[in-house]
């Protein structure tokens, strides 16, 4: 229709005026996709990384805090379970692998894994994926390292490189193994889960770096030379582990496992489940994510406002245009539609650049959060929750345009041909 | 066809909100191809009177006949049909959007009336021809319609409320805007088109000087029976 021409270059005379409306818009659904987007995105990368795992034993604490510390490697562990303990749990019936952990060691700020070679062999994750290697191959030696995707890629290694490992996890260490330097004999393909932002050694390399560390810092002249750490090889059976992960045979079996371990008399364990615990998770961060939500909603009606304002303050000036249209043969329908036009055509070029902001964030800092807390945050369209709701605010937008379409309407009814100023 | 275009008889009309009517008119008639010129000062009610004849009101009592058609018993959306397929409007100034060029707005009109743009033919090329008969050089007509002169705007106003041949043009002070020798010269233009476009004129104005040049003129003033409070 001729109309949407007459729509647009009237829109385009006020350029300034909308692209200001669209960009208030624009920021708030911006805003919201982002909210709804990481939201899911961040539970999508915590289950991709537990997917496998049907439980995870350690030390008696608190289900999310083992669950963190032990897969996502976010905070740290307070207590050990004994190596004896491990060993029991992998001869369990039940039990189809057992993977160790002994954390506690970092290389330039990526966890260290002390583990078994079962790790590389049972452990799932995504949709149950096995591990691959993208160069190398698994440790063999005592002082050979395998390190994730992230860790090779940032810090630019490559098998057969050397490296020297950090005792504690922070992100600068004064107390360097430099003694033990590492052969990085294996790099992992990527796994977009935390597996990616760690660095995996044995569980004897483990034991031996910390030979003469056991008082926490390193003993004056108590270290081993290499040689002599391999000889002893054997006998570096570590006194104590993290954590455990678990692969059972029959998924049926987790709740009296867990119920057994949780009541394991050797010593206080706690089992939980992955998946369960994730929930538990969200119902304490569902808090803020609800906050986030109004907040972000609060927003995006304050854009529609913004729209609202703008066009009633334009519609004074208009109103000279809306007479000369009205003069020359325009229903006031045609320039009530006009305003409702005007208005869907702002809120729809709101949403989608809102939703392009939303997905050039999300895609900028996904290596961020994936560097800094190893979740792996996809550039993925939005749900068909989010589409719905961008739906519904075009509607509240072309809604919320009734109102000053509405006053054009009886404005135009009213003014007669006279243009009054 | 009835020899008058325009039949006003007992018409009266009081805004909403009103308490006494601003226009009792008890006859006007404009003839077919007349050019009227009504004496209009303010007050008189003459935006009323421009309005009823526009179909923007409907009129309270009375009869306006536009070409045989009583414009009160058409609907709304009829009445805007009606306006945008027989009527050009002038007014006295301000009348064309800013930012459309200058041929876009004279095809204005064409754009709300399918029978209006169909006499007026080739609309690109009609709208060319009145604006070359205005006095616009065609390097004006592809500008910015807020860029032209005032008198300029005028003409352009004048060959938009002419394009496709209307049968009534509405003029509410066309010239006031403009000095004596411009609005001399608007004038013989109108005329000039009015005429070859066989359109009526209804011309209103304060301005008495112009009255001696039109067929007929009238004092909306007397012809108003309502008590004007001023």
């Amino acid at each position: 229709m001729n109309l949407l021409r007459l729509a647009l270059g009237s829109l385009l005379n006020r350029r300034f005026a909308v692209v200001l409306t669209i960009c208030t818009i624009a920021l708030s659904i911006g805003l919201l996709v982002l909210v709804e987007q990481l939201r899911a995105e961040v539970r999508q990368g915590f289950y991709r990384s537990v997917s496998g795992t049907d439980l995870i034993v350690g030390a008696r604490t608190a289900p999310v805090q083992l669950l963190l510390y032990s897969v996502f490697g976010i905070g740290d562990a307070t207590n050990n379970i004994s190596y004896q303990t491990y060993r029991e749990l992998a001869e369990l019936r039940e039990v189809a692998w057992a993977v160790p952990m002994a954390l506690g060691d970092s290389h330039r700020g990526f966890r260290v894994v002390g583990t078994s070679q079962d790790f590389f062999e049972h452990f799932r994750y995504g949709n149950r994926q096995p591990l691959n290697l993208a160069s190398g191959q698994v440790f063999d030696d005592l002082f050979e390292v395998v390190v994730g995707h992230q860790v090779a890629r940032q810090l630019g290694y490559t098998v057969g490189d050397k490296i020297v490992l950090a005792h504690g996890t922070g992100r600068v260490s004064l107390q360097q193994h430099d003694d033990h330097p590492f052969t990085i004999s294996g790099i992992l393909a990527p796994t977009a889960t935390p597996v990616d932002q760690q660095l995996f050694i044995s569980l004897a390399a483990h034991q031996a770096i910390h030979i003469g560390w056991e008082t926490g810092m390193q003993r004056p002249g108590a270290s081993i030379d290499a040689d002599a750490a391999r000889a002893r090889a054997e006998e570096l059976r570590p006194q104590s582990i993290t954590s455990v992960l678990l692969g059972l045979t029959s998924r049926a079996a987790v709740f009296g496992l867990q119920r057994r371990v949780n009541d394991y008399r050797a010593e206080a364990l706690t089992a939980v489940m992955p998946g369960i615990t994730l929930q538990e998770l969200w119902r304490i961060t569902g808090l803020a994510e609800q906050i986030l939500r109004v907040v972000a909603g609060l927003v995006v009606l304050a854009g529609l406002l913004g729209m609202l304002t703008v066009l009633l303050t334009t519609l004074n000036e208009r109103r000279r245009e809306m007479a000369i249209l009205r003069a020359n043969g325009a229903r006031p329908l045609q320039i009530a539609g006009l305003l409702v036009f005007e208005a869907g055509l702002i809120a729809a070029a709101g949403i989608v650049v809102g939703l392009l902001l939303a997905l050039g964030v999300q895609f900028l800092a996904a290596p961020w959060l994936l560097e800094h807390y190893g979740v792996h945050v996809g550039v993925s369209l939005p749900a068909a929750g989010v589409w719905q709701l961008l739906a519904g605010i075009w509607l509240a937008g072309l809604l919320v345009a009734l109102v000053p379409a509405l006053l054009a309407y009886r404005r135009t009814l009213a003014d007669g041909m006279q243009i009054r100023t | 066809m009835t020899e008058n275009l325009i039949h006003v008889r007992d018409l009266s009309y009081t805004w909403p909100g009103d308490a006494r009517p601003v226009l009792v008119l008890p006859e006007l008639t404009l003839a077919r191809g007349e050019k009227l010129f009504l004496f209009g000062p303010s007050g008189s009610g003459k935006s009323t009177l421009l309005a009823l004849i526009g179909g923007l009101i409907r009129p309270g009592q009375g009869v306006i006949e536009f070409d045989g058609i009583d414009l009160g018993r058409l609907s709304g959306p009829r009445r805007d049909r009606f306006r945008a397929e027989h009527l050009g409007v002038i007014f006295q100034q301000f009348n064309l959007l800013p930012w459309l060029d200058v041929r876009a707005n004279v095809i204005l009109p064409c754009r709300f009336s399918r029978a209006r743009a169909k006499r007026a033919g080739n609309m690109q090329t009609e709208a060319g021809r009145l604006l070359q008969a205005m006095d616009l050089a065609p390097e004006l007509w592809n500008r910015r319609a807020d860029a032209l002169s005032v008198g300029q705007q005028q003409r352009v106003a004048a060959a938009r409320a002419l394009i496709g041949n209307p049968a009534l043009v509405l003029a509410d002070e066309p010239t006031s805007a403009l000095d004596s020798d411009r609005r001399s010269r608007f004038l013989e233009l109108l005329f000039a088109q009015v005429e070859a476009a066989g359109s009526t004129l209804l011309f209103v104005s304060h301005d008495r000087e112009l009255a001696a040049r039109f067929d007929r003129h009238l004092d909306l003033g007397e012809l108003n029976r309502a008590e004007v409070v001023a």
